[in-house]
């Protein structure tokens, strides 16, 4: 154990991750010798065009998707404002000023959300039960006449319930509206065909499943209408301006291209550790497991423990070197804890207990008998000091 | 987020975690919704704070603060701990984030509260001695009443 105690153990990849060398390997030549820009005339400039092109093939065939339905973009939150800001503003030409989506969106489509709010859309955000799970036949009647939009994520990034894709678009087609998924969680972990999963528009970012942070793309149905974002130049179709991030999306590809590479497999092994640490953290007596046991993306871990604060039980963590990261209030940037944990019913003082970890599939079984071993002295260290924990022991003993 | 070292020093080592069994004074703020409650605990001989202990739910600042303060009453009259101000905790860590000035607040109120109690036990009104002092004050729906901080779940 101690040698590994030395070494960051890195549990946080729902968060960022780190960028595979062979994706790192395939960029570098886009810095320093293919540095051309692709709207020039000359060969430099030719060269990063075909390799922006060729990436836009492998991302479109990978998503079961036509390169010219790709849009590669600055990440996934421009990804989910374009997306959205264009669809309603352009629906609105035409009466439909409605928009759904749900309670526990990433902040980068509920803010958006917000904002089209102040410029007078009206937005519904659907309840999720207690695994995170919208409702369909909620969904199917909170579809009006004027509904333009519903936009719900594919897999949440806090506690990694993976909706029903595929039945939520069939619902949206079947009441003409257009369906977009924030799937910046899902993308390079499981197989995506945006065809079968009827999705018309789709988000995703590179930094999620090993590739470069700072790139990411938008699907758009070649049949939809899609509104440029950023005014400028003709590049993406004359659908997004400014010199193309060419390293970064050779990056992309190349990262989405490896991370499918044996998903198969590798999600087999990656839900084993899952569940062995899943299994173990459980046995910590008054904790409980955030997000359903099965849909769920297959690295995520989201804990509560009750009677401690999360923030302090991170910090502790990362004195023992591991990161991690938590809904608790200190962590989500306001006085609640996170929505996301609000939002499947925990009351506040459970919420602020809570611990995400999430695994690559680098991650080892050493690491996680580590981990468990440090978060289950972490606990009862905090415990012990806690007058929460000792409240909630009186009223077990009464 | 960014502590100092001080405050890191008082959340990974906190001095004076524990209960006292006998003690002369106990004072509780905070509230679980709000994800963080102090407790401390006194016992006072001839005016003379001897032993003090505290527990707390809360994030890294709120255990820091809840240390810090209890050092900084420890052998003190009960006249020199009241006159202990959120300041002189924050002062004595090198500062807190912005964010978590609150839980040196809190840590001012539950070393009030310990000597309120102190003073109710001993049937003594503590309103007379120490002013209306209200513990009850602290509320996450107030804006600026809660160790919340920065960085978000991404
Ligand atoms: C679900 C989800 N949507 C959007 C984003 C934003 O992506 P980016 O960091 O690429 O802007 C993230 C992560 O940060 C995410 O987890």
């Amino acid at each position: 154990m101690e040698n590994i105690k030395k070494k960051l153990i890195y549990m946080d990849n729902a968060a960022t991750t780190a960028v595979d060398s062979r994706v790192l390997e395939a960029m570098l030549p886009f810095f320093t010798e293919n540095y051309g820009n692709a709207s020039s005339i000359y060969s430099l400039g030719r060269i990063s065009k075909k390799y922006i092109e060729e990436a836009r093939k492998i991302v479109a065939n990978k998503l079961n998707s036509l390169p010219e339905e790709i849009f590669f973009t600055s990440g996934g939150t421009e990804s989910d404002n374009w997306a959205i800001k264009s669809i309603a503003f352009d629906k609105l030409k035409s009466g439909k000023n409605h928009i759904i989506t749900s309670k526990i969106e990433h902040h980068a489509v509920l803010n958006t959300m917000k904002f089209l709010e102040k410029h007078g859309f009206k937005v519904t955000y659907l309840d999720v039960d207690e695994n995170g799970f919208i409702n369909l036949d909620n969904l199917h009647k909170k579809i009006t006449d004027k509904t333009a939009l519903v936009s719900i994520m594919y897999a949440n990034n806090e506690i990694g319930t993976i909706q029903d894709i595929p039945e939520i678009g069939k619902i949206c087609h079947e009441n003409n509206v257009i369906f977009h998924t924030d799937a910046v969680q899902a993308v390079g972990h499981i197989n995506i065909d945006v065809k079968k999963e009827n999705i018309d528009l789709l988000s995703l970012s590179a930094h999620k499943f090993n590739g470069p942070k700072g790139v990411g793309a938008l699907y758009v149905n070649k049949n939809l209408k899609i509104n440029s974002f950023l005014e400028g130049g003709s590049q993406e179709f004359n659908k997004r301006a400014g010199t193309e991030n060419t390293a970064g999306i050779v990056g992309l590809a190349k990262a989405l291209e490896l991370s499918l590479e044996n998903l198969g497999e590798n999600n087999q092994k990656l839900i084993s550790k899952q569940k062995y640490f899943i299994e173990n953290l459980l046995k910590i007596e008054r904790s409980r497991l955030n997000g359903d046991y099965e849909k769920r993306l297959p690295g995520n871990i989201n804990i509560c423990f009750e009677g401690i604060e999360g923030e302090s039980l991170l910090l502790l963590l990362d004195q023992a070197g591991i990161c991690a990261s938590s809904g608790s209030a200190c962590t989500s940037g306001s006085l609640d804890p996170s929505h996301v944990l609000l939002a499947i019913g925990l009351p506040h003082e459970i919420a602020h207990g809570s611990l995400r970890l999430t695994l690559s599939k680098f991650n080892t079984y050493e690491e996680i008998d580590y981990a468990l071993q440090e978060i289950n002295k972490a606990v009862t260290r905090l415990r012990n000091m806690s007058p929460l924990w000792e409240k909630i022991i009186k009223e077990e003993l009464k | 987020m960014n502590y100092s070292e001080k405050v890191m020093d008082h959340f990974v080592n906190p001095r004076n975690v524990g209960e006292i069994l006998d003690a002369d004074g106990i004072g509780e703020v905070g509230n679980p919704k709000c994800g963080d409650i102090m407790k401390i605990y006194l016992k006072i001989d001839k005016n003379i704070i001897t032993d003090v202990k505290f527990k707390t739910f809360g994030c890294g600042a709120a255990v820091a603060t809840s240390s810090m303060a209890t050092e900084l009453i420890k052998n003190k009259s009960i006249e020199e701990a009241l006159k202990i101000t959120n300041r002189a905790v924050l002062e004595a860590l090198d500062g807190l984030p912005p964010v978590k000035v609150h839980c040196s607040v809190l840590a001012e109120q539950a070393i009030k509260a310990a000597i309120w109690d102190y003073y109710t036990r001993k049937n003594i009104n503590p309103e007379i001695i120490m002013g209306k002092f209200d513990n009850t004050s602290c509320s996450c729906e107030d804006n600026n009443n809660s160790c919340s901080c920065e960085s978000n779940l991404i």
